[in-house]
Formats: C-alpha cells, sequence, structure tokens
C-alpha cells in the first residue's frame, strides 16, 4: 500500500466558543484529487488552512509522505511541499506577476536575479501547464481567471507537489473553470496531489478521485468518487434528505411593476459595470438574473436600492425614479416602495455590533411608527417590533437585545428578510439570499420569497447558485459582463444553455 | 538679493531640511510596511533629548546620536506593540508617544539638570561639528561654483551628509533588496506576505525600528549638531508632523522625499530671514504666513487637487488573519 | 454569545488600564527621586482638600467635558478629531469677537452670544477638514493635525496685528466689559457667613458643560441623527445601502465636534481670563483625546474622565508648586492614560477575555459559523 501523500489525524479546532473542526481524520493518496465538500461553515475552509500553517489547530497531527509534519506557519507548509489557492487571492495589486511570483520564494538579498531567474521559470511552467500569463502584466489590471494562474504558479515556482484550491471557481465562467479543470488533471498527470473544495456537487464528480464530505465540523464520510451519486451526497452534507425543489404553483402576472430601460453603471473607478440593460417584472412573478460574479448584478441591485448611480430609465409603477441626483438614495427608494435584502449581510444588510432591535429600524429608523415625538426615537416600539418580527421569522435566540454579530447566519439573514419583507413593499431586490447560511433557514427564506410573489409583490433574485435561480424565477435572465445575454423560461431551459450564456456565449435570440 | 545671501538662505535650507528628511525617510519605512506613524515628533524630541544630555554628561556626541536612536527605539517598540502585537490603534499610539515624550523629556531634564527643562550648553567635543570639506578654502575663488561649494556644500555636520546619502540608500533598499519588496508587500497586502510564508510580524517590527533609527539620528541632529547646542523644551516644535506632511507631498517615494523636505526646510529659512522677502519681492510677509505654509500646501495636496496621494493600501490597518 | 460581561467592557477594563498607567506614573516619580505617595497626598489635598481646591478642579474639568465630547461625537461616527486644540483656539477668537464688539446688557445674554460664536466659531474651523473628507476622502487626521498649527499661526496673526490694543506690550486683547463677567463659583454658592471657592475660576460654564453631557446624550442614543451617526461610525458600506449620506453625517458629525471642542473658550476665555491671550487652551484639546478614550465615547463616561483630568490637572499644579516634579508630569499622565485605554486596549482586553471565557466555559452547542 502506497503512503498517502497528506494524513490528517484527530485535527480539531475552535474559535473561541465556536467548534470549527472536531476531530476530523482524512487520508489523500498520491497524484489524486481529492474533493473536499460541505454547505457554507462546514469547516472545510479552517481544516485546509490548518494545512496550510494559516491557523494553529487545538489537537491533531499531520503526516505529510508519511513523516509527522509540524505546521507552525505557511513557511512549514511551503517547506513541505504544500501550495495553497484562497478563495480570495492573496496578491499584492499593484505589484507585478513577477514580483508577486518572487515573493517569500527570492533567492538571495538582491532582487534582479531573483526576478530574472523567476522569468525563466515562468516561461518553462507556462509551456509545461498551459499557464501563460505575461510576467510583466500589474495585478490589478489582469482578470480573475489570470489572476487565479498567477496563483497556481506562485504555488508551482515553490515546488509545491501537493496543492489546495478552495472554491477556485466561485468567481469564474463555466468555460473557465473548463479550462482550470484542464490544468489541474495536467498536474495530476505530472504526479502532484490536489485537494479541492467545493460546495458545488456537479465539480466533485466531475474532477475528483475520492471525496470527503464535512458537515458542521465533522468529517461525514469519505467515498470514492465512481461510487456515490450527487443525491447521496447532498445528503451526506446536509444529513437528511434534501428537497432542492421549491414548493410553488404558477406565476399569475398582474399589473407591471418595474420597467428598466437601457440602464448604464459607470463605478467610482470608472468601469463600466452594466451596459445597456433593460427588463420589466410584473407584480406576482420572480425575475431571477443569474450569472458569475462580478458581472454586474451587484451593479444592478446598487442602482435599483439607490446607492449606486446609473444612466438610463427606471420606472416604478409607472412612475420614474431618479438615478443620480439627490433623491437617488436608499431613503427615497424605500419610499417608493422598493425593499432590498443586499447581497452582503455583514458588510450591507446589518451593522454587526447594533442589537437586533437596532438592526430591525435600519434603513427604515425614519418610519413615523418608531418615532416618539418629532425629536426622539422611540426605542421601546422598536423592541416591540422586533420582538414581534423574530418570533415571526423564527429567529434563534428571539432576543431582540443581542447583537447580530451574535447570530448564525442563517439568523442573521432571516432578521434582514424580515425587516424587508415585513414592510410590504411593492418591489423586493434580493441579492443572494442564501448565500452562508443553513439548509434549514434556506428552505424558509425560499418560502418566504415566494410567499412574497403570491402576495402580488414583484421580486428581483440575483443569485450566483443557479439550483436558487432555476427553482424560484418564473423567468431568468443571465448577465455577462454587463449585459443582459438572454432571458429564458426555467421549464424551458436547462442548466447547460444558462451556463453558455452566462460564459458570454449568445444563443438564439430569446 | 546677492549669491552670497542666496548661498546662506539655501544653506540654512539644507540644515533645516535635514531633521525633516531623516523623520521623513523614518515615516516612509513605517508607513511603506503600513504601520501609520504620527508619533515621529515624540520619537524625535526624545532622541534630541537623550541625545543632548548622554552627550554633555559624557562629552561625546557620538556617545549622544547613540544615546537618542536608543531613547527613540523604545518608544518604536512601543508603538510597535500597540500597532502590531496588540492591533490597537496606530493614529492613537502616535498621539500617546508624542504626549510622552512632550512630557517626559521636561520631567527628566529638570530632575537631572535642573535647568527648567533644557540640558547645559554642549560644549565642542559634545556636539556634532560643521565639517570643512577638502578644498573649500582653496576652490572659494572659482566663480559660481567656489562659492557653492564652500558655503553650500560645505561646512555641514556629519548627520547632514548622512542624512543626504539615506535617500538614495533608502531607495535602494525599496527597490532593489528582497527586504524592500518584503516591506512594500506588507504595507500593501499583509495577507500575500503571510502566505507566502513570510511572517508580517517580524516584517514590520523591522520597518518600526528603522524608523526609531532614523528619527533618533533627526533628534540628534536637532540637539547635538552646530549650530545647536544642547535640548531645549519642545525642541522638535512640530517638526515630526511637518515630516508626515513632506511624506504625503512625496506620495511616500524616496527622491520626492528629499524635494518636499528641501521646500519645506526653505519656508523654516525663509521664515528666519523675513527681512530677505520684504527686500525680493517688496512687500512683507507675515512669518506666521511662512510657518503655517507647510501645513495649507500639504492639506491643498490631501485635497487631491495636486494629484492624489494615495498611501499604502494597508496603512493604518492592524493584521489580523481573517476568519 | 459575548466574550465578557457589558460591566467589564464599560468598567473593568478603563479601571485596569488606568491602574497600569498610574503604576508607570508612580515609577516615573520614583525615578526622579520623589516619593509616589507624598505626591498622591499631596494632589488630593491640592485638588480635592479645600472649596478653593475644588473651584480649580472643576474649572479644568469644564475644559475637558467640552473638549471630550467634541472627541466623543466624532468617535460615534468614526472620525478622529485631533483638531480639539485649534477648534477651541477659533472658539476663543469667537467668544473674543462677540464680548468686544457687540454690547450686551446683561451677562446671560452675553453666556449665550458668546456660546453661539464659540459653536460656530469651532465648527467653522472643522468645516474644511471634514468637506475635504467627505468629498475628497483626505484623511481627517492629518488635516485636523495641520489645522492645529494653521489656527496657531492665524491667531498669533491676529493678536499681534489686528486684536492687540495699540500700546500694550502683550499679544492679547483688551478685558471685556465687566458687565457681562460670568457669575463664578463663588458668586453663586458664597452665603453672608462663608465665601466659598475663593479666588477659583470655576464658574457657570461648567453647568453649561453638564448640559452638554446630556444633550450629546440624546443626541447620540435617541435621535435619528445620532442613529445615523453610529450606523455610519460601525459600517460606511452598510450606512450607504440604509440611505444614510455619509457626507451630511460626516460634516454634521464633524462640525458638531468643532462646536462643542469651540465651546471650551466660554469657560477658559469669558469665564476666566476674560480676554483672548496666546496659547490660551493649553493643551485641553489633546487632553479630550484621553477623556474621550477613557469615557469611552460616552457623555457620562467623559464627565467622569473629565473630572479626573480635572484633578490630575490641578493636583499636577500643586505638585510643581511645593515638589520638585514639573507640571509636565500630568502631561506624562496623560499620555500613559492614551497608551493603556486607547493603543493598548487589547493588552488588557484579551487576557480579561480569556479569563471570562474560562470562567464560563460549557458545553456550548453553537452552529459552527467557521469559514
Amino acid at each position: 500500500m502506497t503512503t498517502p501523500a497528506i494524513e490528517l489525524r484527530g485535527i480539531s479546532k475552535a474559535f473561541g466558543p465556536v467548534q470549527a473542526n472536531k476531530d476530523i481524520s482524512i487520508r489523500v493518496m498520491p497524484g489524486t484529487i481529492h474533493g473536499i465538500i460541505g454547505e457554507n461553515g462546514a469547516g472545510k475552509s479552517t481544516l485546509m488552512s490548518i494545512l496550510y500553517g494559516f491557523y494553529k489547530a487545538d489537537a491533531g497531527e499531520i503526516f505529510i509522505n508519511g513523516k509527522k509534519t509540524e505546521i507552525p506557519d505557511s513557511q512549514h507548509a511551503i517547506a513541505a511541499g504544500i501550495g495553497m489557492v484562497f478563495q480570495h487571492f492573496k496578491l499584492v495589486e499593484n505589484f507585478t506577476v513577477l514580483e508577486n511570483v518572487v515573493l517569500g520564494a527570492e533567492d538571495g538579498a538582491m532582487l534582479r536575479p531573483s526576478l530574472a531567474k523567476a522569468r525563466s521559470q515562468l516561461k518553462q511552467l507556462a509551456e509545461e501547464y498551459e499557464l501563460n500569463v505575461d510576467p510583466d502584466a500589474v495585478i490589478e489590471e489582469i482578470g480573475v481567471g489570470m489572476q487565479q494562474r498567477v496563483e497556481i504558479l506562485k504555488a508551482l515556482y515553490r515546488q509545491a507537489d501537493i496543492l489546495i484550491l478552495d472554491e477556485p471557481t466561485g468567481v469564474l465562467t463555466p468555460a473557465e473553470a473548463d479550462q482550470l479543470f484542464r490544468i489541474l488533471g495536467r498536474l495530476k498527470e505530472e504526479g502532484k496531489t490536489i485537494i479541492l473544495i467545493t460546495h458545488k456537487l456537479r465539480e466533485i464528480m466531475e474532477i475528483t478521485d475520492t471525496v470527503s464530505v464535512m458537515r458542521r465540523g465533522e468529517m461525514t464520510a469519505t467515498v470514492k468518487t465512481q461510487d456515490t451519486s450527487p443525491p447521496e451526497l447532498a445528503e451526506l452534507m446536509v444529513g437528511r434528505k434534501v428537497l432542492l425543489q421549491v414548493d410553488k404553483v404558477p406565476a399569475k402576472p398582474g399589473a407591471m411593476v418595474l420597467e428598466v430601460k437601457n440602464l448604464n453603471v459607470t463605478d467610482s473607478g470608472g468601469v463600466h459595470r452594466v451596459k445597456d440593460v433593460s427588463f420589466t417584472i410584473r407584480a406576482g412573478e420572480i425575475l431571477g438574473i443569474a450569472g458569475v460574479a462580478g458581472n454586474g448584478q451587484s451593479e444592478l441591485l446598487e442602482v435599483l436600492g439607490g446607492y449606486e448611480f446609473g444612466k438610463g430609465e427606471v420606472l416604478i409603477n409607472g412612475q420614474s425614479i431618479d438615478l443620480t441626483g439627490r433623491h437617488s438614495n436608499g431613503q427615497t427608494r424605500r419610499e417608493r416602495g422598493i425593499a432590498h435584502v443586499p447581497e452582503d449581510r455583514q458588510r450591507e444588510g446589518l451593522i454587526m455590533d447594533f442589537m437586533a432591535w437596532e438592526n430591525i429600524a435600519f434603513g427604515y429608523h425614519h418610519d413615523p411608527k418608531y418615532q416618539k415625538n418629532r425629536l426622539f426615537m422611540d426605542n421601546a416600539a422598536i423592541r416591540d417590533d422586533t420582538a414581534d418580527k423574530m418570533q415571526r421569522f423564527d429567529v434563534r435566540p428571539p432576543n431582540p437585545m443581542l447583537q447580530a454579530k451574535s447570530f448564525s447566519g442563517g439568523n442573521q439573514q432571516k432578521i434582514v428578510v424580515a425587516r424587508e419583507i415585513e414592510r410590504n413593499p411593492d418591489l423586493l431586490l434580493v441579492g443572494q439570499p442564501t448565500r452562508g447560511v443553513d439548509i434549514g433557514a434556506i428552505e424558509f427564506i425560499h418560502k418566504q420569497i415566494v410567499a412574497l410573489r403570491d402576495q402580488g409583490k414583484a421580486i428581483l433574485l440575483v443569485s450566483v447558485e443557479l439550483d436558487e435561480i432555476m427553482s424560484l424565477s418564473d423567468r431568468i435572465a443571465v448577465m455577462f459582463d454587463g449585459k443582459i445575454m438572454g432571458e429564458r423560461l426555467p421549464e424551458k431551459t436547462n442548466v447547460k444553455e444558462l451556463g453558455l450564456l452566462m460564459a458570454g456565449v449568445a444563443g438564439e435570440a430569446a | 538679493m546677492d549669491l552670497l545671501t542666496l548661498l546662506q538662505v539655501l544653506d540654512s535650507t539644507v540644515r533645516m531640511a535635514t531633521p525633516l528628511l531623516l523623520a521623513c525617510l523614518a515615516g516612509l519605512f513605517s508607513e511603506r510596511a503600513g504601520i501609520f506613524d504620527i508619533g515621529l515628533e515624540g520619537k524625535m524630541l526624545a532622541a534630541a533629548f537623550l541625545a543632548a544630555a548622554i552627550a554633555s554628561v559624557t562629552g561625546s556626541a557620538w556617545i549622544g546620536l547613540v544615546a537618542g536612536i536608543g531613547a527613540s527605539l523604545v518608544l518604536a517598540i512601543v508603538h510597535g506593540l500597540a500597532s502590531i502585537t496588540f492591533r490597537g490603534n496606530q493614529l492613537i499610539s502616535g498621539v500617546a508617544i508624542n504626549f510622552f515624550a512632550a512630557g517626559i523629556t521636561v520631567v527628566v531634564a529638570q530632575s537631572w539638570f535642573g535647568q527648567g527643562g533644557r540640558t547645559p550648553q554642549l560644549s565642542d567635543g559634545a556636539r556634532f561639528q560643521s565639517i570643512t570639506l577638502p578644498f573649500a578654502e582653496s576652490l572659494s575663488g572659482v566663480p559660481l561654483l567656489g562659492p557653492i561649494y564652500k558655503e553650500l556644500i560645505s561646512g555641514h555636520s556629519i548627520l547632514v551628509y548622512m542624512a543626504m546619502l539615506i535617500v538614495p540608500l533608502t531607495w535602494w533598499v525599496l527597490y532593489r533588496t528582497r527586504f524592500g519588496l518584503r516591506l512594500r508587500a506588507v504595507g500593501e497586502n499583509p495577507a500575500a506576505v503571510d502566505t507566502a510564508g513570510i511572517s508580517v510580524v517580524r516584517l514590520r517590527y523591522s520597518a518600526v525600528l528603522i524608523c526609531g533609527v532614523l528619527c533618533g539620528i533627526a533628534g540628534a541632529q536637532l540637539a547635538t549638531a552646530e549650530p545647536a547646542a544642547g535640548f531645549i523644551k519642545d525642541m522638535t516644535a512640530g517638526r515630526g508632523y511637518i515630516a508626515l506632511a513632506a511624506l504625503i507631498f512625496a506620495k511616500w517615494r524616496p527622491w520626492y522625499a528629499l524635494m518636499a523636505c528641501l521646500l519645506f526646510g526653505f519656508l523654516q529659512a525663509l521664515e528666519l530671514r523675513p527681512d530677505l522677502i520684504t527686500n525680493v519681492i517688496g512687500i512683507k510677509v507675515q512669518g506666521q504666513l511662512l510657518s503655517a505654509l507647510p501645513y495649507i500646501m500639504t492639506v491643498v495636496i490631501l485635497a487631491g487637487f495636486v494629484g492624489k496621494a494615495i498611501p499604502p493600501r494597508a496603512g493604518g490597518e492592524p493584521y489580523v488573519k481573517e476568519r | 454569545m459575548e466574550k465578557m460581561p457589558k460591566w467589564a467592557d464599560i468598567f473593568l477594563i478603563p479601571l485596569v488600564s488606568l491602574v497600569l498607567a498610574a503604576i508607570f506614573s508612580a515609577i516615573v516619580i520614583l525615578a526622579i527621586g520623589e516619593d509616589p505617595w507624598a505626591a498622591v497626598k499631596l494632589m488630593v489635598k491640592g485638588a480635592l482638600g479645600s472649596t478653593y481646591a475644588w473651584g480649580y478642579t472643576l474649572y479644568y474639568a469644564t475644559n475637558f467635558i467640552f473638549t471630550g465630547l467634541a472627541v466623543a461625537v466624532a468617535f460615534h461616527a468614526r472620525m478622529f478629531n485631533i483638531g480639539g486644540e485649534g477648534q477651541a483656539m477659533l472658539g476663543g477668537l469667537g467668544v473674543a469677537l462677540v464680548c468686544l464688539y457687540i454690547p450686551w446688557p446683561h451677562w446671560s445674554l452675553a453666556l449665550i452670544g458668546a456660546s453661539v460664536g464659540a459653536a460656530l466659531f469651532g465648527a467653522a474651523w472643522t468645516a474644511i477638514p471634514a468637506f475635504l473628507q467627505a468629498k475628497r476622502g483626505s484623511h481627517i487626521v492629518i488635516t485636523t493635525i495641520m489645522f492645529n498649527f494653521i489656527a496657531n499661526a492665524l491667531l498669533v496673526y491676529l493678536l499681534v496685528n489686528v486684536l492687540k490694543p495699540v500700546g500694550m506690550m502683550e499679544p492679547a486683547t483688551s478685558k471685556f466689559p465687566k458687565l457681562i463677567q460670568l457669575p463664578s463659583f463663588r458668586d453663586m454658592f458664597s452665603t453672608a457667613d462663608t465665601i466659598m471657592f475663593r479666588g477659583a475660576p470655576a464658574n457657570i460654564t461648567f453647568f453649561v458643560a453638564v448640559a452638554a453631557c446630556v444633550a450629546v446624550w440624546l443626541l447620540i442614543w435617541r435621535t435619528r441623527l445620532g442613529y445615523e451617526l453610529r450606523a455610519f461610525g460601525h459600517s460606511e458600506s452598510a450606512a450607504k445601502y440604509a440611505g444614510i449620506n455619509p457626507t451630511k453625517i460626516i460634516m454634521v458629525s464633524m462640525l458638531i465636534s468643532g462646536g462643542l471642542a469651540g465651546m471650551m473658550a466660554i469657560n477658559n476665555v469669558m469665564g476666566e481670563a476674560e480676554r483672548l491671550v496666546l496659547n490660551a487652551v493649553e493643551g485641553a484639546g489633546f487632553i479630550g483625546i484621553a477623556v474621550a478614550l477613557m469615557g469611552r465615547s460616552h457623555p457620562f463616561g467623559v464627565f467622569l474622565a473629565a473630572l479626573l483630568f480635572g484633578f490630575l490637572y490641578q493636583g499636577g499644579a500643586e505638585l510643581a508648586l511645593w515638589t520638585s516634579i514639573p507640571r509636565e508630569m500630568i502631561v506624562v499622565i496623560q499620555a500613559l492614560v492614551i497608551l493603556f485605554t486607547g493603543a493598548l486596549d487589547n493588552m488588557v482586553r484579551m487576557p480579561l477575555e480569556r479569563l471570562f471565557l474560562g470562567l464560563r466555559r460549557k458545553p456550548a452547542a453553537k452552529p459552527a459559523a467557521a469559514e
């Protein structure tokens, strides 16, 4: 029997009161691709960060090629032949590709010889693994796919034999992802060991040899990929049978609520993010916007939500709203009946240091029912309202005096959803409603969104999760590079067709 | 205005610019590594005091210099502890250091020398004297170049020449060495440095310590290099802040730092000779306006009306491994 | 789950920091050959031992309440206003102009006028840094520092060249009219038989300062503006999502901050000196930073911390009078308080957090959110 390239024995790690990894053991054979799958928050990234020396485990042992190895920091991980490509790249934005590759792996105190050597090595690596990158390009000027290659090159330059990739396809189009998988295949042929962390079943089935499943900080199973199936993996991930479909009756679209005509958005950095986008949503229907992250969906939500400026025309119930001037802000949008569950609840939707009741008033703090008189707010009234909403949305623990940061991701999201849905808006903007949310809360939130639709409200749903788009939407629009590539009906399309649109390959006219 | 007067003004420009320049380069190392330092003033002040005190006790300017650097280093380590180890607020730490230095120098000076917070007058051996460069006298007859050499280039203390040499040295370290690459990286994205297997903490401490050494030299120049002859209460008089302003002016680059400091040094030199301005441009310019000018110019620069000053991206933020 | 109880966060941490600052101060005093315990006794007697002593302590505390509140209000919007010194100088200018050039019929009206003048001038001096921060992203810390120096130069210029009465040597304005002299504590509290607060500068402004504490508390925790200010301070991105206008919050918080710093001048310029002199602020603007940090940016905390610093200031003056410990010792103590309560907060906090976590560690079945 061959020795495993990596063996972890009994790894445990707690962050304060949160147990992120519980007694985890795993063996990865050399020259294989090993997948680690699990929900957000299952502890996958923590485990890999421990292997890379980024965090220190509370207990447990690591063996590399059969040898017990201490990895107190990344330097030791690199020395042990481990390379890691983080979900959020660790690149110096205003350095060149070459400087980024060399950083930390210089040959001597002088810079020039190191750079010269790296330049020739990069050329070699590029030929060997089809990893072409211009060494003199500055990181902030190249695309994310390129940046990811730089990260892989960094690892290879350090002669990594073991490569860990954390959710590598999150920022890639399906086509770019396929290319990445081809590269990983080449690396495997060359005898490298690869660990792929993902929450996407499709990727696991497509490329891995073996797969380990994590749930709530524990390793629940390790199986050969060919011996398993997506439903089985899904069940292992969440611990019970999963309803991948949302129960809903066909939509009964009513009057026009939102009309967007030739909307353009240029961000503060001068980048043209949204290009000539037009669409409509009627009362009682959900329009889903699919697309890889970073293709203009965020900016679209921000403009509609009132905190990014745009050009073009947007009508709510037939009346246009201000997109550039003094009346273009979150307050006026709320007054016009637009509610917004933002993409990033920790950065935008909530103030993590505020208590739950303060967050329930957030954005609606001018509401007359929250005021005692013209001068002062009525904090008691807000607290009562919060207790009521927490109960109806099953927020646990239902304590208005707790800070937002002390709730779990799912309960945080429920606070945001409760606040926005309970406003009974004409139009609800929803961005990534279930990102980092446990399965139970996902089902609850999906039900709330569908219920709001059935009350005759218009809903704009933006999500990078195709499954979510497919199961919730009444119509699907796909965004790529700031443009809407086409609209489809969920029952008349499939993942493959949407994937092509997401990659910018236009199909036949919608 | 004749050539000689001009040279005199330029001569005092160089002298005035030197402590600014050293402090500015000190700040450059620290801030390029992502540690904001508004405590340059305090470090300089502490160094000025201890350099003068020890020089007056031992009679040696060099021992004084070492002591000054030591004092500055102690405060640098405090700043490092606060902003690196304990991830505190770097601005608040800098403010504390400035006050600490402002108070402790007088308290100790008073208890030590009993002269109302100053050190005794330094004898010649206890201070850095002006160096006359070779041939300064014999070449003085050469038109134009001769006087420039004699009046402007020759006749400064060794610390002035050192400061001028530290400019290219800083440039070289920053852009031509491994340490420089890492230093610039850690100020932009410490996570990249950390995952590349380099200790962020060690790197940032080295930057903060270099900053301490340079502030130490700056303080020593202020108190123990001719024509100075000892420490006076509050003698930095805001120079640390002007150096900070110069750093912003220079957009965190070494050669530009030299120019910015020379410019601000020139303004200070003019402040000493208000008669000159009146003579040259014919109107009386308020001394207060001249002394406020560096600050006003910095505000204008910060406002982005003369090119945007973008500080190192990770500046001011303590590095916490993300969770 | 909270890492430690709220009372520990609010009281224990500042207390431990304070003790640390005290220990280091004692070491300094020992090092210069004085007896720390005797120094403390002298300070207590000199700052609290008589109504005269209290009159000075409360006078200083009044200054620090204003500057502390100024820093605290800005802190809530995550603005660091180091410009209190310059704003208080300008506030003094405002007070002087109001008192010298408007013929007030009574001190009470003059007090209102001077308050408005002080607040307006102080606020005006923050307007440019605040605007540059809001619109151009210029770092408010640097610009407010620069404005301190500019304020100083401006005041020197005005006092020397414009406001100084002809024939006077000292750069200062002439005395304010007797008619608008503010009632001192002596006027207010002395009875026919006993004279209290004799010769001490504490005056009615103290009560204005207390009222300012209450007003700031109401503003921060009871009004929509305060809510928006805190929201912005905690998360700028979230504030934008909620439709809170960043420019407005930066401007308003800084103007209020500058106004409060400026209002200090009704105490030191109108209440005490009764004319504007150079360097009237005497570092009180900077002490505001220590006071706000110590008081956890809460008006009640600021009030307590201001009393403490008033005590230190007056006690320090007594020390300088009777021992060889110079007045600058107070600057050292102030620096140590800023260092321990502000910059080294985590040094105190982390061990305490661990302590509390250890005390109540129980099998917490928390949903893991660790990625």
